[in-house]
C-alpha cells in the first residue's frame, strides 16, 4: 500500500479511537428509537425495571453473553464508568478493525492492483475450494 | 445505571422467525462476499476494515432526538455504501453487528439475523440504490454529494426501522397496545429524526473523505468532485 494510504488509515483509526474512547462518554443515556417504542405501554422505575403495564420489551430475555467482560460496553473490574466505557470502546474499535480488515484481506483479489490478467492462484483457489 | 441496548434484544421476536431471518441474512452475506471480491484489492481491504471500525465507534454515540427522552445512533449503511460500495458496505455493517452481539452483549445472538437484515442489508441496499440513482443525474459537486449522502441516510434509516415492523408482524411476541400500524408510525417518526442525525454525520464524513482522498469514495469511482467556481466548499462541513 502507498504511503498516503497508510496515513489515511492511521488518521481514520485515531478519529475512531477518539470517538469511541472519549466522546462515547457524552452519548445520550436514553433508550434509542427502537427501544423506546418497545417500552411504550410500560412503566419503569429508576433502575429501569418494568413496574407495570404491557409492552413488547417485557418479553425481552437475558443476552446469551450477558456475562461477557465487555457486556453493555463496560469493562469488568473497572469501576470508573468513564474509564470502562472508554476502554471498552477502544477495544471495540481495534477488534472491529482487526476482524473486518482481516476478513476483507483474506477475501480480496490476489492479482495485482492494475494488471488486467487473472492471477493463477485465484483460479487455483477456486479449483481447490471446489475439490 | 441504564444499560446500553441498541439493537433487537432476545425474546422480542420469536425463535422460528429469527431463524428464518438468520438463514436469509447468511445467504445474502455469502452473496455479498462473492460480489465484494471484485471490489476488494490490496488497497480497499484495509479501508473497509477502517469503515467498519469507524461505524462501531460512531454507533456508540447516541444523540438525543425530539422529546429528549429518546436517543438515536448511526446505523452506518449509507456511509458504508457510499465509501466502499454496496457489497463490501453491507459486510462492514454486518461485522460491526456481529462484534457487538458476540463481545459487547448488544443485540441478542439469536436475533443477529434480524439485526443484520435490517441494518446491514436493507439499510445499505436502500442507501446505495438511491445514491447510484442520484449521482447519475446530478452534478458531482461537494454540496450535491453532501445532499445525496444526507437523503440516502434518512431513507436508509427509515427503511431499516420498517424492516423491524415486518419482523414484528411475522414473529412479534407481545400484543401491541396500538397495533402494528401504530408501531410502524412511531418507528418511522423517531427514525426520520434519527436519520437526520445520521445524515449530518454521513454527509460530513463523506465530504471530508472526498476532499482528502476522492479515490477512496466508491460512489465517485475515482472521479474528482467538480468544484463550483470561487465558492468555498459546503458551509459548516470541513
Amino acid at each position: 500500500m502507498k504511503k498516503r494510504s497508510w496515513g489515511f488509515l492511521v488518521g481514520g483509526l485515531l478519529v475512531a479511537l477518539l470517538l469511541a474512547g472519549v466522546v462515547s462518554n457524552f452519548a445520550s443515556p436514553h433508550p434509542d428509537g427502537l427501544d423506546s417504542s418497545l417500552r411504550a405501554g410500560c412503566t419503569f422505575d429508576a433502575d429501569d425495571n418494568i413496574t407495570g403495564g404491557s409492552c413488547p420489551a417485557q418479553a425481552g430475555r437475558e443476552h446469551e453473553l450477558a456475562d461477557s467482560p465487555f457486556a453493555d460496553y463496560g469493562l469488568r473490574g473497572i469501576d470508573n464508568p468513564y474509564l470502562a466505557t472508554g476502554l471498552s470502546g477502544v477495544i471495540g474499535v481495534l477488534l472491529t478493525f482487526a476482524v473486518g480488515g482481516g476478513l476483507f484481506w483474506l477475501a480480496r483479489r490476489r492479482n495485482g492492483p492494475d494488471t488486467g490478467e487473472p492471477a493463477g492462484d485465484r483460479t487455483g483457489t477456486r479449483v481447490g475450494a471446489a475439490g | 445505571m441504564e444499560t446500553l441496548a441498541m439493537h433487537i434484544a432476545n425474546g422480542i421476536i420469536d425463535g422460528p422467525v429469527a431463524a428464518v431471518f438468520a438463514a436469509f441474512a447468511l445467504a445474502v452475506l455469502a452473496f455479498c462476499v462473492l460480489r465484494a471480491r471484485s471490489d476488494l484489492d490490496d488497497r480497499l481491504a484495509p479501508m473497509a476494515g477502517l469503515v467498519a471500525a469507524f461505524i462501531f465507534a460512531v454507533q456508540m454515540l447516541n444523540f438525543p432526538i425530539f422529546t429528549g427522552a429518546v436517543s438515536g445512533h448511526l446505523l452506518g449503511g449509507a456511509l458504508a455504501a457510499i465509501l466502499v460500495g454496496p457489497w463490501v458496505g453491507a459486510l462492514c455493517v454486518a461485522v460491526v453487528l456481529i462484534v457487538q452481539a458476540l463481545v459487547f452483549g448488544d443485540g441478542g445472538v439469536a436475533m443477529l439475523g434480524l439485526n443484520v437484515t435490517n441494518m446491514a442489508i436493507f439499510g445499505t441496499a436502500a442507501a446505495y440504490l438511491l445514491v447510484a440513482l442520484l449521482l447519475r443525474v446530478l452534478p458531482r459537486t461537494p454540496a450535491v454529494l453532501a445532499g445525496v449522502a444526507f437523503v440516502a441516510s434518512v431513507v436508509s434509516v427509515v427503511v431499516a426501522s420498517q424492516g423491524f415492523v415486518l419482523q414484528y408482524w411475522l414473529g412479534g411476541t407481545t400484543d401491541l397496545g396500538n397495533g402494528l400500524g401504530g408501531l410502524a408510525a412511531t418507528l418511522a417518526g423517531s427514525h426520520l429524526l434519527i436519520g437526520v442525525g445520521e445524515g449530518l454525520i454521513t454527509a460530513t464524513t463523506v465530504v471530508t473523505v472526498a476532499k482528502v482522498r476522492p479515490d477512496l469514495v466508491y460512489a465517485l469511482r475515482g472521479r474528482r468532485l467538480t468544484r463550483p467556481v470561487s465558492v468555498p466548499a459546503v458551509g459548516g462541513v470541513r
